[in-house]
């Protein structure tokens, strides 16, 4: 089997091998551009050329160091299944809702103070006074609604497309455990206006993990930090809400998005490889193999030779 | 899956991935698409349903409905429904945590080839029923009566009393008349003729057992709140 780069990567832009790494790079590599530059006419027009090259040769200069542009033109072109649809937009718009959350948070933290006495307060400061104040709270605090949204629908999807399935396994404990994440964020945010409503419900929620078997009453203590709701709580709570669960979900984020790039999302589970869906009769399934004129149709004859009857996707097992 | 499944799945994929196009740009084009309305929606909801501050957080409150956000509310319910008190972690932990656990392992225990919705008759069923039971909770848990309403009739002397238990989260577990949760906490409908005074102040002061303290409540009110609870034989 052929390198799944290879397969992945337009040949024009595959990475260049490195210096005493076998084989003729197809693309010029960054530091021909720097040696050995194009003949050009007269004085003036060199200098214009030079300048326009400076971009070029500073993106050359960083890529010598981090040896990235092969992995990111990898990932900008790699292929996405036959069948991708607008389902598969649900994560990265979960993504997006994250980021929205990421950048309104950081800037109700420059205005908002995680004390008792305080936290009101601010939270009356930034609805009332900061320029645009309301507006930045008012996303943030719906963009924890759509953010759970999101979450929940793209892991709908994962589900229903039975995307969850070899090889992709460990992505989806990685995005059980961000949905987990997301669901401690919208908990322990919900305290932070310090209203009467978010010091109720944040009470009633410490209560029900207090109920808990065996570990009910160490985290109910652990979450309210003391005997009483008060002002450790609220810091408790402010530090897992914008210090702990960030910090754990980015990394969880980097890690399901590197996967999704390095396994690939899945196609549909109703899209075949021939124009025709293939069906599970052994006749049918030889048709399409023969129709679709990919050079796939051995596979399909393949599976009845063998004899197995395993539906859909015995094709190439046949011939392994 | 077995080992050739597998094999042929990868081929397979191999395969649909050389037919597809490539991310950039028709993929990335669909997420800008969907980015720009989860951004708009967001932008909307915030212009149009604003950040309104509720009053000021009070812990001596006697008045408050302590409400979840709405996507905690198909918790709050299964709360609500599970009443008997031996079965209250369960509802509160263990159900939440069983489900958890279930679905972090689905990949480990669902280990067939076949993708599609459809042939997975067990796995399909499973997911509506579940998507069906957590849109039902949550809409329960959105139109179930407030936890602080007492309907039974109250003299005069003792409302101020009822308005206490009622504002103070009582029902959440106990039962009295009409209202609240029959558990984890015992029926305080005739409690007054069970237990003496003395000892329902002791009790909403010390917390026994799972109940919270409510030494926090100042004299006035703890004596009003005992007045009621005893008047009730």
């Amino acid at each position: 089997m052929p390198k799944l780069s290879d397969l992945l990567v337009p040949a024009p832009l595959r990475k260049t091998p490195k210096p005493g790494e076998a084989g003729v790079p197809k693309t010029p590599a960054p530091q021909d551009l720097k040696s050995a530059p194009p003949e050009r006419p007269g004085e003036m027009g060199r200098v214009g050329e030079q300048a326009l090259e400076a971009p070029t040769e500073a993106l050359a200069w960083i890529d010598q160091r981090m040896a990235a542009s092969g992995f990111l033109t990898g990932m900008l072109f790699r292929k996405v299944p036959k069948g991708t649809n607008w389902f598969y937009t649900l994560g990265s718009a979960a993504l997006f809702a994250f980021i929205v959350q990421a950048v309104t948070g950081v800037f109700l933290a420059m205005f908002y103070t995680p004390s008792t006495t305080q936290a009101y307060s601010s939270i009356a400061h930034i609805n009332n006074d900061v320029f645009l104040g309301q507006f930045v709270h008012g996303m943030h605090k719906w963009g924890a609604s759509v953010m759970v949204i999101l979450v929940f629908l793209h892991m709908g999807r994962t589900f229903f497309f039975g995307a969850y399935k070899y090889p992709r396994e460990l992505n989806w404990v990685i995005g059980v455990v961000i949905l987990i994440l997301t669901m401690t964020m919208a908990f322990t945010g919900y305290l932070l206006p310090f209203d009467q409503r978010s010091y109720w419900a944040s009470i009633v929620g410490i209560n029900i993990n207090g109920t808990g078997p065996i570990v009910g009453p160490y985290l109910s203590d652990f979450l309210r930090a003391g005997p009483e709701l008060g002002a450790t709580t609220l810091s408790r709570f402010y530090a897992i809400h914008m210090l702990l669960v960030p910090g754990a979900l980015i990394a969880l984020i980097g890690a399901h998005m590197y996967l999704v790039v390095k396994l690939g999302t899945t196609a549909p589970p109703w899209t075949r490889i021939g124009n025709t869906p293939r069906v599970a009769e052994p006749t049918t399934e030889l048709d399409a193999g023969a129709v679709s004129g990919n050079g796939y149709s051995p596979n399909g004859s393949g599976s009845t030779i063998a004899g197995v009857q395993i539906d859909g996707h015995n094709g190439g097992g046949a011939t392994a | 899956m077995k080992a050739h499944e597998k094999q042929a799945y990868l081929e397979e994929y191999e395969l649909l991935k050389k037919k597809g196009k490539p991310f950039f740009p028709y993929a990335v084009m669909k997420d800008s698409v969907m980015a720009l309305v989860v951004v708009g929606v967001i932008i909307l909801m915030s212009l149009l349903l604003g950040a309104e501050q509720g009053p000021k957080a009070d812990p001596t409150t006697t008045t408050y409905v302590p409400r979840p956000e709405w996507y905690f509310f198909f918790l709050f319910e299964v709360l609500r429904i599970i009443k008997p008190p031996e079965l209250v972690p369960l509802a509160t932990i263990g159900i939440p945590t069983i489900c958890m656990v279930l679905l972090l392992l689905l990949p480990f225990y669902d280990k067939g080839p076949e993708r599609r919705p459809e042939r997975r008759p067990l796995a399909t069923t499973a997911g509506i029923l579940t998507i069906l039971a957590m849109g039902y909770l949550t809409y329960a848990g959105a139109v179930s009566g407030s936890p602080t309403e007492i309907d039974m009739k109250v003299a005069p002397q003792y409302k101020a009393g009822a308005e206490i238990v009622a504002g103070s989260g009582c029902l959440a577990c106990h039962k009295l008349g009409e209202n609240g949760n029959n558990g984890p906490g015992p029926e305080l409908t005739h409690i007054g003729a069970r237990i003496p005074r003395a000892a329902i102040v002791r009790s909403v002061e010390i917390g026994p057992s799972i109940m919270p303290s409510f030494r926090e409540l100042p004299p006035k009110k703890l004596n009003e709140l005992a007045d009621f609870l005893s008047s009730l034989n």
